[in-house]
């Protein structure tokens, strides 16, 4: 083990504080026994009781699930065909323009976004609900899943999809039986990826939610806007409990393939 | 001996199983391949060799289907297959980085191309084990990719490029992740497996002993042409070129003018203060033609002496020995500046050898030892 001097001791705290001392108050209040937020008067587990009683919220719980599962899902095949054909396609007419058009939602301000989609629901007559939302979070969420698979895609030995050729594979075979399942980890960290988007996303569902749908991420910061209840910071703590099992268990998971995959080249190259 | 010498290239009668014909590519602007006609014959173990850009991947990408033909035709077996994609093509190919499917095991990998073909399992089962059996893979059915040798991946791809037992078998860089050691042996097991399946291989390489080793015959190319096609001991005993015979082994290369001297025989007036060089040539030359005289080293002795029966003999310093165990190979500084080099087999321990650092020598060579070559 290496010793830490004083001062990395110290940047080390300084930045951890500032990370994580806004949700350590926030899970010790969800477990205040008091209606005031700011005031300490012992442990309750109250208000996650409460929490499941109340409609509105889980009503909205379950928008927000629904919307993230459907639109990361559409997103990913859109956001990994686009991929494809960018990384593969060789040089075309309006390449570059094609590819600058992908990436422009990164960069492209939420509020603009979420304001031109509305506009395009309302011309088109579309009634604002969960269709909306999920469209909405599908447009702006292709983009993150079509970078996340093209980086991937340039690493990917070229040669792989021309020996499924060479084999007797349409290209279409050599795509979903060589190429996608060797893609398959950014795949699915790109869909993690919109998943994770598409939950915590407010500016966009704003704009396209209508009274007939809200999601989680509105209902809070609307409840907020009457006063911190303590409900909410007990909804919170359960969506940073989850946030954190699923990222601990991801990095676990991944941690041990690679463990395994070295030690077994290793057994391999000892073997020969 | 009833046993007749495979040589198809010599029988007019035969039909070679490819026919390149005027074949041109072009990238942009850059000609990869150059008005290109070759045939290559069934069974064979035909070598294309040549420095990296000479086009000898192009060649085997274009039979392979991955590029299109710029000008010129190919046929397979009599049939043009530039419109044939990859996929319906009965030509198989093994890759340099062998292109192994991570995500399945090695019987998957063999199997793939049967899949494809919707074979029945028991016909699918019966193929892999055969060809498990051919590379000596039997143990290794259930392993992955990253779980086996680099010498066994190998052999994956080999056994997967022949299970669908091509017609032609393309080959790219096949031994060049192998150690040398293990890179010899399978350059046998290569040889084994072709006789044994009788499928014709194009070979591609840069090595030039594994071209040697392996092939029937070696195309040497350079710059999207072919140099000389013909067997091993052709390209190198007979070079066509000052290109070939210096490709292709270690050779001394003397310019000089040519003088006819009788049957078949020239001079070679070289550098004024020489006397002249006597050389047998079947390729004619006029009276002062510029000509090269090309010259193995192993063909030329060296001796503390002028030899009595040499037709050449020209005398100067060693300048440097390179020792190689079995053999060492002496360079030899002439007046004229020069280097000549010589070859001796090793037959005695370091320390008895004859001959050392600034020693006076002579260096000698018959007058068929050499080839003598326009350009």
């Amino acid at each position: 083990m290496t010793r830490l001097s004083w001062f990395n001791v110290t940047s080390l705290t300084l930045g951890f504080a500032f990370l994580y001392l806004p949700m350590v108050i926030l899970i010790i209040y969800s477990f205040n026994a008091s209606q005031l937020v700011t005031v300490w008067a012992g442990f309750s587990t109250r208000w996650y009781g409460e929490l499941l009683q109340n409609e509105a919220f889980l009503d909205a719980a379950w928008v927000t699930i629904k919307v993230a599962v459907l639109s990361s899902t559409i997103a990913t095949v859109l956001g990994t065909m686009a991929a494809y054909v960018l990384v593969r396609a060789g040089r075309f007419l309006g390449r570059t323009l094609f590819s600058g058009m992908i990436y422009a939602p990164l960069v492209m301000p939420e509020v603009i976004t979420g304001l031109s989609l509305l506009l395009l629901f309302i011309g088109i007559g579309l009634d604002r609900g969960v269709l909306t939302i999920v469209l909405a979070h599908t447009t702006f969420s292709m983009c993150y899943v079509s970078v996340v698979v093209s980086s991937r895609l340039m690493s990917f030995d070229r040669s792989l999809e021309e020996a499924a050729l060479d084999l007797g594979c349409s290209g279409f075979d050599a795509f979903r039986l060589v190429t996608l399942p060797i893609i398959a980890p950014a795949v699915i960290s790109g869909w993690l990826l919109a998943f994770t988007l598409s939950l915590d996303d407010l500016v966009i569902a704003s704009f396209a939610a209508g009274p007939s749908a809200t999601t989680l991420p509105i209902k809070i910061f609307s409840a907020v806007r009457l006063g911190v209840s303590p409900e909410i910071n007990a909804l919170s703590t359960i969506m940073i409990g989850i946030v954190t099992v699923g990222v601990i268990s991801a990095s676990l998971i991944s941690k041990h393939r690679t463990l395994r995959q070295r030690q077994e080249e290793q057994a391999a190259a000892r073997a020969a | 001996m009833a046993e007749t010498v495979f040589a198809p290239w010599d029988d007019p009668a035969e039909k070679p199983l490819i026919r390149f014909r005027n074949v041109t590519k072009q990238f942009g602007s850059f000609t990869a391949i150059d008005d290109l006609t070759l045939d290559i014959f069934e069974r064979e173990f035909f070598a294309l060799l040549g420095p990296s850009g000479c086009g000898k991947t192009t060649m085997m990408r274009m039979l392979a289907g991955f590029e299109t033909i710029s000008g010129g035709t190919i046929e397979l077996a009599g049939q043009d297959i530039a419109a044939v994609p990859p996929n319906k093509r009965a030509v198989n190919m093994m890759f340099q980085s062998y292109a192994l499917f991570p995500h399945l095991s090695v019987y998957d990998n063999i199997a793939f191309g049967l899949r494809r073909d919707r074979k029945s399992r028991g016909e699918i089962d019966a193929r892999v084990a055969e060809m498990l059996k051919l590379t000596r893979l039997e143990k290794f059915a259930r392993r992955k990719p990253h779980q086996i040798s680099g010498g066994q991946r190998q052999r994956v791809a080999l056994a997967r490029s022949l299970a669908k037992a091509p017609k032609l078998l393309l080959l790219d860089e096949p031994l060049g992740a192998l150690d040398a050691k293990l890179r010899q042996a399978t350059q046998f097991e290569l040889m084994d497996i072709q006789e044994k399946t009788g499928t014709t291989f194009v070979i591609v390489t840069h090595d030039q002993e594994e071209a040697m080793t392996v092939a029937s015959r070696v195309a040497v190319m350079d710059e999207g042409r072919l140099m000389q096609v013909a067997t091993p001991e052709r390209i190198y005993e007979a070079p066509e070129s000052v290109y070939v015979a210096d490709f292709i082994g270690d050779v001394n290369i003397l310019t000089g003018t040519a003088q006819a001297s009788g049957e078949a025989q020239f001079r070679v007036i070289w550098d004024g203060e020489q006397t002249p060089l006597v050389a047998a040539s079947s390729r004619e030359f006029h009276d002062g033609q510029a000509c090269h005289l090309a010259v193995r080293p192993e063909k030329v002795s060296i001796s503390a002496e002028r030899p009595e029966a040499a037709e050449n003999a020209v005398q100067g310093k060693v300048l440097d020995i390179a020792y190689l165990g079995n053999l060492s190979t002496y360079h030899v500084e002439l007046p004229g500046g020069q280097i000549i080099k010589a070859q001796t087999a090793n037959t005695r321990r370091i320390s008895r050898r004859s001959f050392t650092w600034e020693d006076p020598v002579w260096v000698s060579w018959s007058a068929t030892a050499g080839v003598l070559l326009a350009e």
